[in-house]
C-alpha cells in the first residue's frame, strides 16, 4: 500500500477521526446507538454513501463548475442516500424501522459533504473512494464503541444476546436505564474524546479564549 | 476554492457548461433513484404485508417469534363489514378488497362530515376489513383497523376487542411518524399493557374510552375507561383519543359493534 492510500484509508480511524477530532456526525451517533445492531447498519450505510459520493464527485471534478458544486454534491449524496434507504427497507425491514429517519438524515451528515468538498473535489477517484471508506470506518469505530457501551450497560445484552443476566429475570445485573436515553451517548462520546486526546495529545485544541484572573473588585 | 476551475480554465464556469452539467447530474441521479424505487418496490410491499399481518397476530395475542407469519395467519378470519349498516358484506372477497385504495376511490368511499372528523381522515372507505379470531369455533376477539392523525403523522394500527365488543384486549400501531423518544410511546409494550381490560362503552352505550392527560387518578369514576397519557406527548395522546372517538363512533365501527353487543354478530 502506498503512503497516500494508507493515509486516506487509515488516518480517519484515530488520527483524523471525523467524530472525535472534528466532532461531526454527532446527531446520528446520539440517535441510533441505543443498541448495536441498528448501529452496525448505520455504519454500513454511512460508509457506502461516503465512499460512493466521494468517488462520484471526484469523477466529475474537472467538469464541475464551481458555482454549482455544492448543490451538485448534495444531489449526488441525496440520491445515494435514497438508494441505501430503499435497499434497507427492502432487505433489512426490521432494522430500517428502528433507524427510521436517521438513514435519510445521512444527507445532512457533515462527514459526507465535508469529505466530498474538502477531499474528493481535489483528488483522484480511487483515492477519494478510499478516503470515503476510511472516514466511514472512523465514524463506525466510534459508533460501535458507543453502541456497545450503551447496549451492554443499558440492557445487559449485545446484539440481543444476554451478556449480563438481568436482575428482573433472576440474574445479577440491574440495567442502567439512563444509558438508553440520548444524553448518555454524549457522555460516552465525551469520554472517548477525552481518552483519545490523552493518548494523542496533539489533537488537543488551543483554547479560543483564556479566562483571565478576576480581581475581587471586578467580581463585585 | 477547489482545483477543477484551474484544470479547465474559466471555461468550466460558462452558463452553458453549468446548465449542461446540472442537467447531466440531475438525469443520472433521478434515473438512479427511480430505478432503485421501482426494482425494490415488490420486496417492500411484501415486507409491509408481513409486518401488517405480524401486527394483527400480535394484537390478537397469537404471535410467536419463531413461527412463520403466514402459517399463523391461517387462524385469523378476515371479514368485510359495511360500516353504514354494520352488517357483514359477504359478497365481497376480504382477500382482494383493499380498504386503503377504496378510501381514495370516490365511488367506494364517503366523505366524513367535518364535525365528526376528529381523526382528520377526510374520507373513509364504505367497507372496512376487520379480522375475527375464533377459539374452538367461538368468537374470541375482534380486531379493528384504526387510523388517524396524531401530532405529525397519520397513525395506522389495530384495536383488539374481546368478543363482547366492549372490553379492550390490546392496541397496536404499525406505522406512525411521531417524535422518536416521546410520541412513540404508543408502540411501547408498557403503555399497551395499560389498555388491557379497559372498557369502551359505559352501560348506557356512550363511548368513554380515551387517553387522559397525565396519569389516571385513583378516584376517577371513569378509571375503567381512561388510559394514562405521557407528559411531553399530550398531542399524540389526544390523537389516539380522537382515533378511538371516530372509529368506535357511529360513523366508524359503532353500528357493527352495536350488533355484536346485542348478540347479532357471529
Amino acid at each position: 500500500m502506498s503512503t497516500a492510500t494508507k493515509r486516506a484509508l487509515l488516518r480517519p480511524i484515530v488520527d483524523d477521526n471525523p467524530v472525535t477530532l472534528h466532532v461531526l456526525g454527532i446527531c446520528s451517533a446520539l440517535a441510533v446507538t441505543t443498541s448495536l445492531l441498528p448501529s452496525l447498519y448505520m455504519c454500513v450505510a454511512l460508509t457506502v454513501v461516503a465512499a460512493l459520493s466521494n468517488a462520484a464527485v471526484s469523477a466529475i471534478r474537472h467538469i464541475l463548475p464551481s458555482s454549482i458544486r455544492i448543490i451538485v454534491q448534495m444531489t449526488i449524496i441525496a440520491s445515494l442516500v435514497i438508494v441505501v434507504d430503499e435497499s434497507l427497507k427492502a432487505f433489512a425491514f426490521e432494522t430500517s424501522r428502528e433507524l427510521s429517519v436517521f438513514v435519510g438524515l445521512i444527507i445532512t451528515n457533515c462527514i459526507v459533504l465535508g469529505r466530498t468538498e474538502s477531499f474528493a473535489s481535489k483528488n483522484p477517484v480511487g483515492l477519494s473512494f478510499l478516503d470515503g471508506i476510511g472516514n466511514g470506518l472512523g465514524y463506525s469505530t466510534i459508533l460501535i464503541l458507543v453502541a456497545t457501551a450503551r447496549e451492554l450497560l443499558g440492557a445487559g445484552t449485545l446484539l440481543g444476546y444476554t451478556i449480563f443476566p438481568n436482575a428482573a429475570d433472576g440474574g445479577w445485573y440491574k440495567p442502567n436505564g439512563m444509558m438508553l436515553l440520548p444524553p448518555s451517548a454524549f457522555f460516552v462520546i465525551g469520554l472517548i474524546i477525552w481518552a483519545v486526546r490523552t493518548w494523542k495529545a496533539e489533537q488537543v485544541e488551543k483554547p479560543d479564549f483564556r479566562i483571565h484572573e478576576v480581581h475581587r473588585t471586578e467580581a463585585l | 476554492m477547489p482545483e477543477p476551475s484551474q484544470a479547465s480554465g474559466a471555461k468550466a464556469d460558462t452558463v452553458a457548461r453549468t446548465l449542461l452539467v446540472a442537467l447531466f447530474v440531475s438525469l443520472l441521479c433521478s434515473s438512479l433513484v427511480a430505478s432503485a424505487a421501482i426494482l425494490l418496490k415488490p420486496r417492500q410491499v411484501e415486507n409491509a404485508i408481513v409486518e401488517m399481518r405480524r401486527n394483527i397476530l400480535e394484537v390478537a395475542g397469537l404471535w410467536a417469534p419463531d413461527a412463520e407469519v403466514d402459517a399463523l395467519f391461517e387462524s385469523i378470519e378476515p371479514r368485510v363489514v359495511d360500516l353504514e349498516t354494520g352488517a357483514y358484506a359477504d359478497d365481497m372477497d376480504p382477500e382482494s378488497y383493499d380498504p386503503v385504495e377504496a378510501a381514495k376511490d370516490p365511488t367506494q368511499s364517503v366523505e366524513i362530515p367535518s364535525g365528526i372528523d376528529v381523526a382528520k381522515l377526510g374520507r373513509r372507505a364504505k367497507h372496512a376489513r376487520l379480522y375475527l379470531v375464533r377459539r374452538d369455533g367461538e368468537l374470541s376477539k375482534i380486531i379493528l383497523p384504526i387510523s388517524g392523525y396524531g401530532l405529525w403523522s397519520t397513525l395506522y394500527g389495530f384495536l383488539a376487542l374481546e368478543a363482547d365488543g366492549n372490553t379492550v384486549s390490546d392496541i397496536t400501531f404499525y406505522a406512525h411518524g411521531e417524535t422518536p423518544g416521546l410520541g412513540d410511546f404508543i408502540v411501547k409494550p408498557a403503555w399497551r399493557e395499560l389498555w388491557r381490560g379497559k372498557r369502551a362503552f359505559d352501560d348506557s352505550g356512550a363511548l368513554e374510552l380515551r387517553v387522559v392527560k397525565g396519569r389516571v387518578s385513583a378516584d376517577d369514576p371513569l378509571a375503567d375507561y381512561h388510559v394514562d397519557g405521557v407528559s411531553g406527548a399530550t398531542l399524540t395522546g389526544n390523537g389516539v383519543s380522537n382515533i378511538i372517538e371516530y372509529w368506535l363512533g357511529d360513523h366508524g365501527y359503532g353500528r357493527f359493534l352495536d350488533k355484536i353487543r346485542t348478540g347479532g354478530g357471529s
